[in-house]
């Protein structure tokens, strides 16, 4: 019955949607308020039917009622109740439901919350929104319901992929997806206002916060995933290029450009044209990124399922949903007028150039995880394009971009002065020498690319912290005064002062993992160890351990420095006999922002066993990186001026002049 | 300075950076791209020794033996050639005789490949993308075991 009530609630949603995409469409286009009104408890019914269908399913699973095809396949009885619940995703219809229900649950908030959006943006934004989300509906009834029936009912599931059996899928998923689903939002912005063919400053106002809340979603649901990469896979590696993790750089890139653009727009009245575009790039990609992962063109950890009538189904949807955004694009753009001037040297400049490598670096990002396909499907002749690829080409593009972004925030609106910013950055590169030579210095005959880019990486850092300097006035002034600026400064501010110092944080993770981390590989009899990073490690003996739907054969390490103990970590094969598979559960050590990384290979009959041990210096810095990323996403949301539901009419703004 | 120069510098960064990518891009696909071959494509296409490629087949049953010091050698077949592969290091979790492989490094001139990683991810179902195609080509694929790939009762 359950299973039953959800898909009846899909199909009720669909046809709310379908109410939605057109009503409230026709009434802005008659200027009928009553119809363009229908939008709001249309978008809020279609959420908690799309939401009852998600509840169902989400029972089916708790409850293990095989009868449901998709329980039976992705499910096991004896699995814990996390798994059971994250199993809902964990497979091709559940994520799509999830889809869906984030794509609802956005459209319900600018319902709720866009009480001051003016009337006809509101209706069009909504039923562009509903357009989204029936296709995406329609998608799931038609080829991938996850409400089928079985029977007879098998008495036992065939249990999750083990290697998504993991706390980290529990979360990475829904985190990605609010962030991908929410730039849906700004597309559906853009899209209305192309329909409306007007556009001001109170749109990027509206825009912003929406976009920033979808950025956030999606730096903490990459990183999210990058760790669960690095301690699952046992490889120790924490980005791979792999299509699947391009797929959800790609929107983050055009994501972050969009929020830098925004800015102009909002501040400057400018870039009008090109903060559109990058709304509608930005959505694209992450439907994009949906295709290359729910078709099954790309061979990955995340290869769900290969069905081919799926994946012609979502190139369909693409193609209608960005050839319909372009077209519609090329043909309405024209119309909206250009806005504020600036000189070249500005802050509008620098966010422009910072568009420009942000744009560039995704293309190249886009050309290596599309090329091979486009390739093979010219030529037949099959490629890899791996990790030297990304990092001959999105590196330099991205060291130049760090070296410009201590720049941006100094420079003025307008008309810069690049001596003066220049000079007051001389202190930061001055440290950033310092610490390059002393690097340098200190791995002798090691890369030379290392101390470099560690010295960017501080400069980087010590600009963000002059910015702040300069803004507080910390060395002309008192430091009571320039406290007292520092608490009255905008939270956009502080925001993107913090932002900027993670980058730098984060750098310095990776250069400290790739450069200076060691590996070792050994067979290992018990009572034997080796020495990786200063560390010893002991091989004391292996131990079974059974877990609900598994059984662990551990070994056990002594973990010592200078003859000292420091702890025990006990990696493990994990063996699932649903699915009679064996995964390898690495064990980590963290050491302040470094890690001991140890993971097993087979064990051979005479007692050894094969050991994969890595000493990672500093690379906790990479996930803190983006965590403090986060939190100046946070700050800067929790700006006044953007706060949802609190911006001012664009009219009550005084509309700047250019200055020529 | 006008308007038109503006756009004009703003055109010509924007083109500047955009060389710059198209360059980069351009020498990275001539250096780092590596092909996918399998044992037939080696010999038909006479692969030079020191040339770095991608070996994908399937792990030839009998074949593992396993060395000294993590050293391993197993063969990857397709059905009608067969290399010998020389590796050192961990074997994935799921490398098994029988199961497909993908493996990267070089041909030595004695005609064995030498492996510097060894590819088999995913699931006991799971089969590259690339040997599961060559060997439907080839008429070695199972139907019964790609409908069992396929995970599903329907």
């Amino acid at each position: 019955m359950i299973p039953e009530i959800g898909h009846f609630a899909l199909v009720l949603a669909l046809a709310l949607g379908i109410m939605q995409g057109s009503v409230p469409f026709y009434g802005a286009l008659r200027n009928d308020s009553l119809l363009m009104a229908t939008a709001v408890p249309t978008a809020v019914a279609q959420f908690v039917f799309i939401a009852i269908s998600f509840a169902a399913l989400t029972m089916c699973y708790v409850g293990s009622d095989f009868s449901v095809v998709n329980v039976f396949e992705n499910s096991h009885s004896l699995k814990p109740l996390i798994y059971k619940i994250s199993g809902v995703w964990g497979n091709h219809e559940g994520s799509m439901l999830l889809w869906v229900l984030i794509l609802a649950l956005f459209g319900a908030l600018v319902a709720l919350f866009g009480g001051n959006l003016p009337i006809t943006l509101r209706a069009n934004v909504l039923a562009v929104q509903s357009w989204i989300a029936v296709a995406f509906m329609v998608f799931i009834l038609a080829t991938s319901n996850p409400f089928m029936r079985l029977a007879p009912a098998p008495g036992e599931g065939r249990d999750l992929n083990p290697l998504l059996q993991d706390p980290g899928l529990a979360i990475h998923p829904p985190l990605l997806y609010v962030g991908y689903v929410g730039l849906s939002i700004s597309f559906s912005f853009a899209i209305a206002a192309l329909i409306e063919g007007r556009i001001d400053a109170a749109w990027a106002r509206w825009v912003r916060p929406w976009t920033l809340l979808a950025w956030i979603f999606l730096t903490l649901g990459i990183s999210m995933g990058s760790y669960w990469a690095y301690y699952t896979l046992g490889w120790g590696g924490w980005w791979f290029w792999d299509p699947v993790e391009n797929a959800s750089f790609m929107p983050w890139l055009i994501t972050t450009a969009l929020l830098h653009s925004a800015v102009v727009m909002e501040k400057r009245n400018a870039l009008k044209i090109w903060t559109i575009l990058l709304a509608i790039m930005a959505f694209s990609l992450s439907l994009v990124g949906t295709f290359l992962v729910r078709s099954g063109v790309l061979t990955s950890v995340h290869a769900f399922a290969t069905d081919p009538s799926r994946g012609v189904f979502i190139l369909a949807l693409l193609v209608l949903f960005i050839g319909g955004a372009f077209v519609l694009f090329a043909w309405r753009a024209p119309l909206l007028k250009q806005g504020g001037l600036f000189a070249p040297v500005s802050r509008e400049g620098a966010l422009v150039l910072n568009n420009l490598f942000l744009v560039t670096a995704c293309m190249s990002v886009f050309v290596g995880t599309l090329y091979p396909l486009a390739l093979e499907a010219l030529t037949g002749e099959k490629i890899s394009v791996g990790a030297p690829f990304f990092n001959a080409t999105f590196g330099p593009l991205f060291l130049v971009l760090l070296l410009a972004v201590p720049f941006g925030p100094l420079l003025a609106w307008k008309r810069g002065d690049l001596p003066g910013v220049a000079q007051r950055l001389m202190a930061a590169a001055g440290v950033a020498l310092a610490v390059m030579v002393g690097c340098y210095a200190v791995v002798q005959g090691g890369p030379v690319l290392a101390p470099l880019v560690v010295g960017i990486a501080v400069y980087v850092i010590i600009g963000a912290f002059t910015d702040l300097a300069e803004r507080t006035g910390l060395f002309r002034m008192s430091p009571k005064a320039a406290l007292a600026r520092a608490a009255g400064l905008p939270r956009s501010a502080w925001g993107t002062m913090i932002a900027h110092l993670a980058l730098g944080i984060t750098l310095i993770g990776i250069v400290g993992e790739t450069q200076f981390g060691t590996e070792r590989i050994a067979e290992m009899k018990p009572g034997q160890s080796i020495e990786i990073g200063g560390y010893d490690i002991r091989f004391d003996g292996m131990a079974t351990r059974p877990g609900p739907n598994y059984s662990d054969q551990i070994a056990r390490f002594t973990v010592q420095r200078g003859g000292a103990v420091i702890g025990e970590i006990e990696p493990s094969k994990r063996t699932f006999p649903a699915r009679s598979t064996t995964r390898t559960e690495a064990a980590l050590m963290s050491r302040g922002f470094s890690q001991i990384y140890v993971s097993l290979g087979d064990p051979s009959p005479g007692g050894t066993i094969a050991v994969r041990a890595y000493h990672k210096p500093l690379v906790l810095l990479i996930w803190l990186g983006t965590i403090v990323m986060v939190l100046g996403g946070l700050l800067s949301l929790s700006d006044r001026r953007l706060r949802v539901g609190a911006p001012k009419p664009a009219r009550s703004k005084p509309v700047m002049q250019p200055a020529e | 300075m006008t308007r038109k120069q503006r756009r004009l510098i703003l055109i010509g960064s924007a083109l500047a950076v955009l060389v710059l990518a198209v360059g980069l891009v351009l020498s990275a696909l001539k250096d780092s791209i590596v092909f996918f071959n399998s044992p037939t494509d080696v010999v038909e296409k006479q692969i030079a020794p020191g040339a770095r490629i991608r070996l994908g087949g399937l792990v030839q049953q009998g074949s593992i033996v396993r060395g000294d010091n993590l050293q391993v050698r197993f063969a990857v077949t397709d059905g009608q050639h067969t290399i010998t592969v020389a590796y050192q290091g961990l074997l994935p979790d799921l490398f098994r005789e029988g199961q497909g492989v993908v493996t990267e490094g070089m041909l030595e001139p004695g005609g064995t490949f030498r492996a510097d990683s060894v590819l088999a991810k995913h699931d006991e179902n799971y089969m590259p993308r690339e040997v599961a195609e060559r060997l439907k080509q080839q008429g070695h694929w199972r139907d019964e075991e790609s409908k069992k790939a396929k995970g599903s009762t329907r």
